[in-house]
This record gives structure tokens, C-alpha cells and sequence, in this order.
């Protein structure tokens, strides 16, 4: 691709499904360029049409796995598949090393399949900073269904479930017992449970934890609408397949037709644009309290003044409707 | 805010030598770098798609099987054929020095052989990206 192009013309190329011109797109969304955002915001315009869905769970639960199985299934009904797969960037150096494509080798050879790998930079929650704005590309590019697969979380990094139509949330036979299953956090905003690895023996307990789980939310006045249904699934004999994607069939058909999906639709909308916000918020602050920073924080650790003073001292003086 | 750069470490074909290029991963990770690992035994086709959707800027393929004079051309005819000419494509492995000087003249822009230390690599391939500036 010619250097420099603008992203104007990328997104007409973009648009007629030239995978470099996406590609750059999304490069250009995780730096944050200025030059891009008329761009993204046609992207955005044109977007909507695609199956989102959001896959969560702890490292090691056989999420990339999953990805790699379902989106194998999806494909032999003809639908094309989108994948932005989110891994961890160093605390430390900011580097990352991004293996999903290892688990995710037999769809590379595939026209209808895009997968695109998003270190987490600093973001929190369980997502790539520019991870919406490469599901934008992929679903105004005309994929069928664009898949978000999370770093492996832990307990609270429930993110997806404000950005995405449908959620899996996957768990692993032997990790924990029942009452990991009922409390607060991950579990809760599944829209589908997936029990991975189901060739294993002691599946079966995961299965019947999780199920008591939502039946017992049920008995204390769950009232909502969709009842998350419990998918035992094997990618090593291929058990599960079938219902998993019956489920997402049901579950995209209710998020269209019933007001559960309009407000989700709605709730999704205010995200991006509050997490938006937060960004250049965040990003304004850095680049102003530059000077300022050295000097409050030598007087809050001599202890001469409280973390809340240093706090009001920073932002003293700070103009956030500045231009970052 | 600029993006790290963005590195596709490749193992392309019959070889299943990856503990240098698994160092190789850990140093760029070190260095500040975004590394996308495919994993082994790989086809040159498959190495070009995923460099292509990765948008990396470094294509760096290790090669410890001596098929880097079939590998190499069609990585180099698989980039043109999808209009990619910005990418950075490197070597890395155990190649004589007379193949180092063919591929490089065929469009490789640089082969670091087995013995190179981790700061030459890091310091190659910072350069080599400063010097194609920004895309």
C-alpha cells in the first residue's frame, strides 16, 4: 500500500473489501490519529448490520479455541466472520506478545475470515483502546458476524457486556466450586454460558453448578427476559457446536425484535460515547499536567500535603476543553 | 499517542525449531513492541494474509530448515500481489552467506543469522522502521 494515503480512500477500499485498506484503518484508530476520525465516523454510519459478539472468561478457559471452532462452523453456513482478538500489554515496557493466531491457524487461509490481534495498552475492562472502532470497520466491510475476544479476565472486567449484542462467557471444567459460580462479577453478564472442554470428566459439575446458579437467580425474582442457556461444548470432538450457534441465532433474533435489544442498543451507544469522553478526557489531562506533576508529587511524598490537596493542586489550572 | 511497533514473528514450513524465535518474541515484548506470534509451520500464503490483516510493519520470518531460497520469493510475490509495499521484511535463522546476499538483493531488507545478540535485532529493527518513516 502506498504510504501516507488518506483515509478517505481507504475507506472506499475499505468498503469493497480490501483487507490492507481495513488493516490500516484499524492502525490508524489505535494511534489515535486526528486524520482518521472523518473516516471512522463513516465507518461508524454504516455500521449496525453485523452480529456482535463478546467472549469472556478466565486464561486458559479455551476461549481463542472456541473462537476458532465456532467461527469454522459459521463459516460452512457461508457468513463472513470478523475477530478482533485482545491479549495483554506489559505493565512494564508497554510491549505485548499476541498469540491467538496460533489456536486460530486453520482460518487464516480463508477470503471470508479477518482477524485482527489488539494488545490492551493501558485499558482496562478487558478490551483493546480501539477495539470498537475495528469491530466499525468489519461490520460496515459487511461481515456477518464480528467476534471481540477479551484477555483472559479475572472476576470484574465485565466491559464487553457494554459493547457487545451477545456475550459468552466461557468457563473451564476444575476451576473452583459452587460458590465461584454465584458470586457477583463475570457470570453475570452472560447472555450465553459456555462450559469449554467437555471431553473432560468432571465437565459435568461445572455444568450443573452454573445451571443451579441461574436457577436459583430465578427463585429470588430474576426477572429478565432472556434466561441464559448452559452450553457444554468440545472443539476436540466438536460437541455443542450446533446449539451454541442455535443460541446465538435466538439470542440475536430477541436483541432485534424485543425493547431488552433496543435498550441494549441504546446502553451500547452510551458506552462508546462516555468511554470516548473519558479518553480525551485522559488524554487532555496527560499532556497539561506535564510540569505540574514533578512538583506536587515531591510534596505529597514528603508528606506535606494529602493525595486529595495534590489531586485539587493538579488540576488547578488545568484547561480540558483544550485540544489534545 | 503513536502505536508501538508492530512486529509478525513467522515460522513458515517442515520446521519445528521456535525456541529462537520465541526469544526473539520475549526481546521485542522487552523492547516496547507489539509481537504477533502465528505460530509453526506455517505456508508463505497464510504468513503473507495474517501480516497483511496484522498491518505489522516488520514481516520477520525465522528459518532454521534451509528452505528460505523457496520461502522468501513467494512471501516477497504474495505481498506485491496484494499491493503491499511498505512492509518491512526480515530474516532470521542459520542461511550461507551467499543466500544472504541474494535474498537481500531480491527484497529482503535485512537477515540477522543465529548469532546475533538481542540489542542488534531491537536496534535493526527500530532503524529500519525509522527509516520508511510514517504510513
Amino acid at each position: 500500500m502506498a504510504k501516507q494515503i488518506p483515509s478517505d480512500s481507504l475507506v472506499v477500499r475499505a468498503l469493497a473489501g480490501d483487507n490492507a485498506a481495513m488493516a490500516r484503518l484499524m492502525s490508524r484508530a489505535e494511534a489515535g490519529s486526528a486524520e482518521c476520525r472523518p473516516a471512522l465516523a463513516q465507518l461508524y454510519a454504516k455500521a449496525g448490520r453485523a452480529h456482535v459478539i463478546g467472549i469472556t472468561g478466565v486464561p486458559g478457559s479455551g476461549k481463542s479455541t472456541l473462537v476458532s471452532t465456532l467461527t469454522l462452523k459459521l463459516r460452512t453456513g457461508g457468513k463472513r466472520v470478523g475477530i478482533i482478538a485482545v491479549d495483554p500489554s506489559s505493565p512494564y515496557s508497554g510491549g505485548s506478545i499476541m498469540g491467538d493466531r496460533i489456536r486460530m491457524s486453520e482460518l487464516v487461509n480463508d477470503e471470508g475470515i479477518f482477524i485482527r490481534s489488539m494488545a490492551t495498552r493501558g485499558a482496562q475492562g478487558g478490551m483493546a483502546r480501539a477495539s470498537l472502532e475495528a469491530v466499525d470497520v468489519l461490520d460496515a466491510a459487511g461481515f456477518d458476524y464480528v467476534i471481540v475476544e477479551t484477555v483472559g479476565v479475572g472476576q470484574a472486567e465485565v466491559e464487553i457486556a457494554r459493547a457487545a449484542q451477545t456475550v459468552i462467557v466461557v468457563s473451564a471444567p476444575g476451576l473452583g466450586d459452587d460458590i465461584q459460580a454465584i458470586k457477583a462479577g463475570i457470570l453475570e453478564i452472560a447472555d450465553i454460558h459456555v462450559v469449554s472442554k467437555c471431553d473432560r470428566s468432571d465437565a459435568n459439575r461445572t455444568v450443573s453448578d452454573l445451571k443451579s446458579m441461574l436457577t436459583m437467580g430465578m427463585a429470588v425474582g430474576d426477572d429478565r427476559l432472556w434466561r441464559a442457556p448452559v452450553v457444554p461444548t468440545s472443539s476436540v470432538n466438536g460437541q455443542g457446536f450446533e446449539q451454541l450457534i442455535e443460541c446465538l441465532g435466538r439470542h440475536g433474533h430477541f436483541m432485534r425484535s424485543s425493547e431488552t435489544g433496543q435498550i441494549r442498543v441504546r446502553k451500547i451507544a452510551e458506552f462508546r460515547m462516555l468511554k470516548t469522553a473519558e479518553d480525551l478526557l485522559r488524554q487532555r489531562f496527560t499532556n497539561a499536567r506535564r510540569g505540574a506533576l514533578a512538583a506536587v508529587s515531591e510534596q505529597l511524598a514528603g508528606r506535606r500535603i494529602s493525595p486529595y490537596q495534590a489531586a485539587e493542586q493538579l488540576l488547578d489550572g488545568i484547561n480540558l476543553k483544550g485540544t489534545p | 499517542m503513536s502505536n508501538n511497533i508492530r512486529v509478525l514473528l513467522a515460522k513458515v514450513g517442515l520446521d519445528g525449531h521456535d525456541r529462537g524465535v520465541k526469544i526473539v518474541a520475549r526481546c521485542l515484548r522487552d523492547a516496547g513492541m507489539d509481537v504477533v506470534y502465528t505460530g509453526l509451520h506455517r505456508s508463505p500464503e497464510e504468513v503473507v494474509a495474517a501480516a497483511v490483516q496484522e498491518d505489522v510493519d516488520v514481516l520477520a520470518v525465522s528459518i532454521l530448515s534451509g528452505a528460505h531460497m523457496t520461502v522468501f520469493p513467494k512471501i516477497i510475490a504474495g505481498l506485491k500481489a496484494r499491493g503491499v509495499d511498505d512492509m518491512i521484511l526480515m530474516g532470521g535463522g542459520v542461511m550461507p552467506d551467499e543466500d544472504v546476499a541474494a535474498l537481500k538483493a531480491m527484497g529482503v531488507h535485512e537477515i540477522l543469522l543465529q548469532d546475533t545478540p538481542p540489542n542488534k535485532i531491537i536496534e535493526t529493527i527500530e532503524r529500519l522502521v525509522a527509516d520508511r518513516g510514517e504510513r
